[in-house]
């Protein structure tokens, strides 16, 4: 049937015409029920399962089955808003295909790498898991173990991951995908702050008169923040905004200001921002006598490749990558004297003046400035090192940590803030900012944890490449991933992830509500709840705590990632995975499990299930105790009274988060800020506590190239990337028909010159390839995004296009987070 | 508060292939090896049917039933506006955008569609003729009131 839209209107005429003469079109629901009884659906609040941003959803359930879901009103981050994701919440739950049995690949009737899967119970699956994390850990130790968790675990998940690994099996190789996405962030602001975490609140927004994207497509990523960056913009117009990318995105059509730069240019254009304002005289020096350092960043540190790799071993400080000296305003200044706009336009191809305007914005002492920045800044080299040159403009103008001046660190995912980063389910983290290289940070937190002196080890652990490197290399050999698709995300697939993964001398566990790419590669798939199928609570980008209840079964045997590390820890006792030297100091803790000393230990326990009575609650049903709570209430020790407060349990469940620190009842919009922050020493004005003489640090640091450059051989640059539609890999909005429909396959973004040039037009078949792999796709010159010439942005939510079989595996040497926005490659007629 | 039933759901959630003793492959959305490309369907214009399907739930934002290819929306002008606003809909026959479009962040009703829903396209998408790779077993609550419960 080939119905124009003419005819549509005309049978819709029809039908309202009938209607309304009370005639019945045929097939018309005659019947409404009114019954109140049956029509009542029972609604409860929910963060979103999708981005950073951390919007309040309502979920309406009815018979267990999530049957609606809609902006929360009362929410102060999205006020009744969502984005076409959010949106579709109802339906993520319920792709066909879910998990709902153990699959082990088996041959013969028993485990067996090469074999094919088989649905397995839980009993013969963590048999067999147990069996070899115990091996492993038996033969090569600690260091040959590993985990690979999410930003998109519950904030109890992830501290249970950590515990059990940690504590546990005393390994540190656990690191959170928040890796890819958020690590140069964190080092940014520990070498600047020493502390983690913006300093601002999302209330910037309707204070700002000025914004700055610096490598954020907030349009596509951050919808709702976009909303209100849009509501800004528009409602006053004095209000400007400037876009800084690779590539022109749907953000440019708010831009007053469009700067699109070579990829790693950002560096030259902070500099000659800073230059600009030191040399117009607007360095707000009260500010910056009373509140400032000034440190010159050690240069030419490498690109975290293999060491063996031609760049490090060229590279001067590789093993010294975070290291930094003192330095003046004088020599700072000094440093600057190069990066004239001229220099930034050279390098940047954008021209001198926009450079200026924008210079001008942040000089400007009356326009308060909100600066974003997501994946463009983080996934990049030299991550960290924009990090701090953003916060160096805003630092030498003294607009920070007020309403409106706010330089803002974007996270990716929910609870990459709540979980990865302040539960520290990182390599080298603990809880609250404390960190496992320092002695008496790991005395904290066995005293918390109720463990003896010396169960939790002071090496730092393997970073996410570092963990893909040692599978491939053999030295990690039994591991387990949650809550994420790394296969699909990862970078460099075919040379550095895959072959780890189907390395004979690995055990591979991934737990999954879907089976992934990553799940295929697998040899113990289990099922996983997802979302409201369990207890959850997320951190968003503003240090925003939100809780929510269990609103629906999960189907099957599926459970909750907390279920399984807890479940899985029954099945090791202390003298099997502690040293005999911590077991003869501490006699006590022989013989018992490590469900018994990490979770049962007087702390987490603590908590009638009684108290759940209201909700369903799978995991305090089965374990007996308000396992949820308990964590919380002991995790939450680690940050109280140390500038990382959070309210009691119980609170969070009623309202629509808080900010933390949460000091007497009362949230924290502006951190370091006197009159805004209890934590700031009184009459200071401005106290960046998280360094010992409360002073920021203004970074020296210098342009330097990328990793991997364009050539006669490989002539595109290539960046990687999110559509509005899809989240991430795909797994959860690739199942809803809405949102497939919408964008349903992947494709690469050329200019049409590039594309004419090669004899391609729009839809032609195309073979990318870099020196890592290949990929075929189909070519689109139109569109959302319109790229420079010799550029190519392809989005990597598709799982039947892999898009880091090309990606380089360089990361920046102090974060180890991967620059997934630039390599080369080259585009070829398939 | 106790789930109310509703098992035979979740049994039907179930997919076939998943009763199946043993399988190589697992992964729905990719049919082939990771390491095994196939060349991606061609490109589809979107369906331009002018219908508009139910919404599977009443808050659920209406897809676009049509091409939307080149519409400008900036600063300047909203090209969706030109049909879809109050005083364009007598001619142009299109739905009105919501009135919830007219309400502020803090609940006033402005004489204007808020500039908080100006960017049409981060709630409201239209569809490319594909079939989902994988069905989707939600259900809408009027089919489920239709339901027995256990």
């Amino acid at each position: 049937m080939n119905l124009t839209r003419r005819d549509v209107l005309k049978s819709q005429a029809i039908a309202a015409a009938s209607a309304a003469a009370g005639i019945s079109a045929p097939a018309a629901a005659q019947n409404i029920v009114t019954e109140r009884e049956r029509t009542e659906l029972q609604w409860n609040k929910a963060a979103c399962r999708f981005c950073g941003t951390g919007c309040s959803v309502m979920v309406a359930t009815r018979n267990g089955r999530v049957v609606a879901t809609h902006g929360d009103a009362e929410a102060e981050v999205n006020r009744g808003l969502n984005c076409v994701k959010g949106y579709f919440l109802s339906k993520i739950m319920y792709g066909a295909d879910r998990l709902t049995l153990p699959l082990l690949r088996k041959r013969n009737g028993v485990y067996d790498k090469t074999g094919d899967f088989e649905e397995v119970s839980w009993d013969e699956a963590f048999d067999v898991m147990a069996e070899k994390f115990k091996a492993t850990l038996r033969e090569k130790g600690p260091e040959a173990v590993g985990m690979f968790g999410s930003g998109q675990w519950t904030v109890w998940e992830g501290y249970a991951a950590s515990k059990l690994y940690k504590a546990g099996f005393r390994s540190n190789n656990i690191d959170p995908n928040a890796r890819h996405c958020m690590a140069s962030a964190v080092a940014g602001f520990i070498r600047t702050f020493g502390i983690d975490e913006p300093m601002g609140c999302y209330d910037d927004f309707e204070h700002a008169d000025a914004f700055v994207l610096w490598g954020a497509n907030m349009a596509e990523m951050h919808p709702i923040l976009w909303t209100r960056l849009t509501d800004r913009r528009l409602s006053a117009p004095h209000v400007r905004v400037a876009v800084l990318s690779t590539y022109h995105n749907r953000c440019y059509d708010l831009a007053d200001l469009e700067m699109t730069f070579t990829p790693q240019t950002d560096l030259a254009l902070l500099n000659a921002i800073a230059r600009h304002i030191i040399k117009t005289g607007k360095v707000n020096t009260d500010f910056v006598d009373k509140h400032v350092n000034f440190k010159r960043g050690n240069p030419d540190i490498g690109y975290g490749l293999r060491p063996e790799h031609p760049l490090e071993q060229a590279a001067e400080n590789p093993d010294a990558a975070g290291g930094f000296t003192d330095m003046t305003f004088e020599e700072f200044e000094e440093f600057l004297e190069p990066y004239t706009f001229e220099y930034a336009e050279e390098l940047s191809g954008v021209p001198a003046r926009r450079i200026e305007e924008l210079a001008e914005i942040y000089a400007d002492p009356d326009t308060k400035v909100m600066s974003l920045w997501t994946m463009g800044v983080n996934q990049h080299t030299r991550g960290v090192w924009v990090n701090n040159m953003i916060y160096n403009v805003h630092l030498l103008t003294g607009k920070i940590a007020e309403p409106g001046n706010s330089p803002f660190s974007l996270t990716g995912q929910p609870s990459a803030c709540g979980t990865a980063r302040e539960v520290g389910t990182f390599a080298h983290r603990l809880p609250a900012d404390l960190v496992v290289a320092n002695p008496e940070h790991r005395a904290t937190a066995e005293k918390i944890w109720k463990l003896p002196e010396g169960t939790v080890p002071g090496w730092v652990g393997a970073h996410a490449v570092l963990q893909n490197r040692k599978l491939k290399d053999g030295e990690i050999n039994a591991y387990w991933i949650q809550v994420n698709n790394n296969l699909q995300a990862a970078p460099n697939m075919l040379e550095e992830t895959y072959p780890g993964y189907r390395n004979p001398e690995n055990f591979i566990v991934v737990s999954d509500a879907y089976p992934t790419v990553t799940a295929q590669a697998a040899d113990l798939v289990l099922p996983t709840a997802m979302w409201v199928e369990k207890e959850g609570a997320y951190g968003n980008a503003e240090r925003r705590t939100q809780f929510w209840h269990e609103l629906a079964p999960a189907p099957g045997e599926a459970r909750s990632d907390l279920w399984q590390v807890m479940e899985f820890s029954k099945r090791f006792t202390t003298d099997e995975v502690w040293p005999a030297e911590i077991l003869d100091a501490a006699p006590e803790y022989r013989g018992k499990t490590l469900f018994e000393v990490l979770y049962a230990n007087g702390n987490v326990d603590a908590y009638d299930v009684a108290e759940t009575e209201e909700y369903p609650n799978h995991e305090s049903d089965h374990f007996g105790f308000y396992v949820q709570k308990g964590l919380f209430e002991e995790y939450a020790r680690f940050g109280r009274g140390h500038a990382h407060d959070l309210a009691d349990f119980d609170t969070y469940h009623q309202v629509r988060g808080l900010r933390w620190p949460v000091v007497d009842g009362q949230e924290t919009r502006w951190r370091f800020r006197e009159g805004y922050d209890p934590y700031v020493t009184e009459g200071a004005g401005w106290d960046f506590y998280g360094k010992p003489d409360g002073r920021a640090n203004i970074f020296a640091l210098p342009y330097e190239p990328p990793a991997e450059s364009p050539d006669d051989e490989y002539p595109f640059w290539l960046v990687t990337g999110r559509v509005l539609e899809h989240w991430h890999s795909g797994s959860m909005t690739d199942r809803v028909p809405e949102l497939h429909k919408a964008y349903p396959d992947a494709m690469v973004y050329m200019h049409p010159e590039d594309a004419a040039s090669l004899g391609l037009h729009r839809g032609s078949a195309v073979k990318l390839t870099s020196r890592r792999g290949d990929m075929l796709t189909r070519v689109e010159t139109r569109g959302r995004n319109r790229v420079p010439r010799g550029l190519i942005f392809v989005p990597w939510f598709d799982a039947n296009q892999l898009i880091n079989k090309l990606t380089l595996d360089a990361t920046d040497p102090i974060s180890k987070q991967t620059d997934f926005k630039k390599c080369a490659c080259k585009v070829e007629a398939a | 508060m106790r789930y109310l039933g509703l098992k035979t759901l979740a049994a039907g959630c179930l997919i076939a292939g998943i009763a199946v003793a043993q399988q190589s492959n697992i992964s729905t959305l990719r049919m082939t090896d990771p390491l095994n490309d196939e060349m991606p369907p061609p490109m589809r214009p979107v369906e331009e049917t002018g219908l508009r399907p139910a919404r599977n739930y009443p808050e659920q934002p209406p897809i676009i039933p049509h091409d939307i290819e080149g519409y400008e929306v900036s600063a300047n002008y909203n090209r969706c506006l030109s049909c879809h606003a109050r005083a364009a809909t007598q001619r142009s026959q299109a739905p009105m955008v919501s009135v919830t479009h007219y309400i502020d962040r803090h609940g006033q009703v402005l004489a204007s569609v808020s500039p908080r829903r100006y960017f049409c396209n981060q709630c409201h998408v239209p569809q490319h003729p594909d079939v989902p790779l994988v069905n989707n077993t939600f259900i809408d609550i009027d089919t489920l009131l239709t339901m027995p419960e256990e």
